[in-house]
């Protein structure tokens, strides 16, 4: 099947500044992709790119093979939520979903139908500039799927929204996911991805850093993680652990966190050694993690 | 049916934008207001004082123009409107909405300019004949009469009624390549209401070879009735106030379609 989303040889440079550098991926359809950066990777710029919004300097981003601007109800193909709000906040959220609608010709049944999708019945005639940040993610939610997209682009959408909110957003992923739209996510923190996307694109400084499964992205980054192991016989599992090449080191609570060996051949030189083990875990490596040894290099604003 | 975007459905789509925000209502009711309430109220202070008028401003007084002279307080109200249809989408953000919906861009600006400049005209049309007829109805009473069919009256009439509705026009215009609302203010005040008093200043020379082409002064000739020498005739005028906006709108397009929104 044909790439839903095809970005090839994309930059873009803001007076001095090269916010996207010659980024290249594609975005598979019925697939949950995350696009996941540091803040000021460049990921916002990258989907505004892909929205027409903003010009590339130079490649080309095409939606279903055509340029956004050139799709004739761009709404029916694509919805978007840009991470800014793109509301006029002296209107009600039911006055811009029609609005929007209106364009496209979307029957007012339809405004009806997304407002009660993400639950927001109750505040559907109120002016948006009274609406909480939650409220407001959500009718950005509303307005992406107005026009029943098979594609859904979302620019950090858990981004200051309470647990509750998290968690709507994770179950609206999910069944998006499972209705099977093409969903394009991007977030600068793992967590949310972990639990939601099949494919990872990865980009710091505007660069692409990996495109790859999630699986493949955190075995990666997992290869030089290490085997947790607990004994009543520390000194002899350590001398024997470092007489088979392994490095080791004491943890806080008296476990030893071995490097360089498997979860196997730990346990099977364990048993060599008639040693008696109270545990032996393989060190997960999280999401999180792998995407902070992963982009480490490429963090624009690193903390002092 | 089928989804496609086209312009008629952007204008229905501009439409429902323009009279959902409350402050649109505000200032449309209060251009209303102006145009309708000032011709009548001017009205009936001069006619309190008819009776101790000479002979000279009997002659000269013009029941015309101050029937007509609401226009000159409700075309601000009608300018900030007009700039504000376009600057309040760039101050909210609502604009990237309005172009990831619309990405050809252009039938977003040219569903504003029909849908405002069209309610403007209807509007000041109706505005403006109530003023009429209340102002006359007040002048008849010490028997100044005027009709529609007076010199010159038709044409004011219409004339003043126009020059709102390309005003409109020309600040959504202004709007659309400034961007914020208070510069694209401030740029249609000084263009419309600065630069005149300016070219009052300057010494008559030269002030006789600028004003007539100042955008109010050549875009008001069409609502008045005194024409001096240097001065272009009131379609003329308004000829050159409309060329004026069609160059702003111009510009508009061309910004509108190249830049990042």
């Amino acid at each position: 099947m044909a790439a839903v989303i095809e970005v090839s040889g994309v930059s873009k440079r803001y007076g001095e500044k090269l916010a996207v550098d010659d980024l290249s991926f594609s975005v598979q359809p019925g697939v949950v992709t995350g696009f996941l950066g540091p803040n000021g990777a460049g990921k916002s710029t990258t989907m505004r790119l892909i929205l027409g919004l903003d010009a590339p300097s130079s490649g080309s981003a095409l939606v279903n093979g055509m340029r956004y601007r050139d799709l004739q109800s761009p709404l029916r193909e694509v919805g978007a939520m840009l991470e800014a709000r793109a509301i006029h906040t002296g209107r009600s959220g039911y006055n811009h979903l029609l609005a929007l609608a209106q364009t496209h010709g979307i029957p007012r049944s339809r405004v009806d139908e997304v407002i009660n999708m993400v639950g927001l019945e109750s505040v559907a005639r109120k002016r948006v500039g009274s609406f909480s940040l939650g409220m407001g993610q959500r009718l950005g939610v509303a307005a992406a799927l107005l026009g029943d997209p098979a594609t859904v682009i979302l620019d950090e959408p858990a981004n200051g929204l309470d647990p509750e909110g998290i968690r709507w957003i994770r179950n609206l992923l999910k069944s998006l996911a499972a209705e099977g739209k093409t969903v394009f996510l991007s977030s600068h923190l793992m967590s949310e991805m972990e639990q939601t996307a099949e494919h990872l694109i990865v980009i710091g400084k505007g660069r692409l850093i990996a495109d790859t499964s999630v699986e493949a992205f955190v075995a990666q980054a997992s290869s030089g993680a290490p085997v947790r192991v607990r004994t009543p016989d520390s000194a002899a599992l350590t001398a024997a652990l470092i007489g088979a090449g392994a490095r080791v080191s004491a943890e806080p609570d008296g476990a030893l966190a071995v490097q360089g060996l498997t979860t196997e051949q730990v346990g099977e030189l364990a048993a060599a050694e008639r040693l008696v083990l109270h545990e032996l875990t393989p060190v997960q490596v999280s999401l999180e993690d792998a995407f902070m040894s992963i982009t480490k290099d490429s963090v624009e604003y690193q903390q002092i | 049916m089928s989804s496609e975007v086209t312009l008629a459905r952007v204008t229905h789509s501009e439409w429902t934008k323009l009279w959902s925000l409350r402050s649109t209502r505000w200032s449309l009711f209060v251009a209303c207001l102006a145009m309708a309430g000032l011709g009548p109220l001017i009205a009936a202070v001069s006619m309190a004082h008819w009776n101790q008028l000479g002979e000279f401003q009997r002659l000269t007084f013009n029941p015309l123009e101050r029937a007509m002279g609401g226009y000159r307080l409700a075309q601000l109200a009608i300018g900030v409107l007009g700039v504000m249809v376009i600057s309040g989408e760039y101050s909210t953000g609502m604009i990237r909405s309005s172009l990831m919906a619309v990405p050809k861009r252009l039938p977003v600006l040219w569903a504003k300019l029909l849908v405002f400049s069209g309610v403007a005209f209807v509007l000041m049309l109706i505005t403006a004949l109530i003023s009429f007829f209340a102002s006359n109805a007040i002048f008849t009473e010490h028997h100044v009469n005027q009709t529609l069919s007076s010199p010159h009256a038709l044409r004011v009439f219409a004339g003043s009624v126009l020059f709102m509705s390309v005003t409109g026009v020309f600040c959504t215009a202004l709007g659309t390549i400034i961007r914020s609302t208070a510069g694209s203010i401030s740029a249609y005040v000084g263009l419309m209401f600065v630069l005149p008093v300016v070219g009052d200043i300057l010494p008559s020379s030269l002030s006789n070879a600028i004003n007539p082409y100042l955008p109010s002064v050549a875009g008001t000739e069409v609502a008045s009735t005194f024409h001096n020498p240097y001065t272009f005739s009131a379609w003329g005028g308004f000829a050159l106030f409309c060329g004026y906006t069609l160059l702003a709108v111009a510009v508009a397009a061309v910004l509108l379609k190249r830049r990042d929104a």
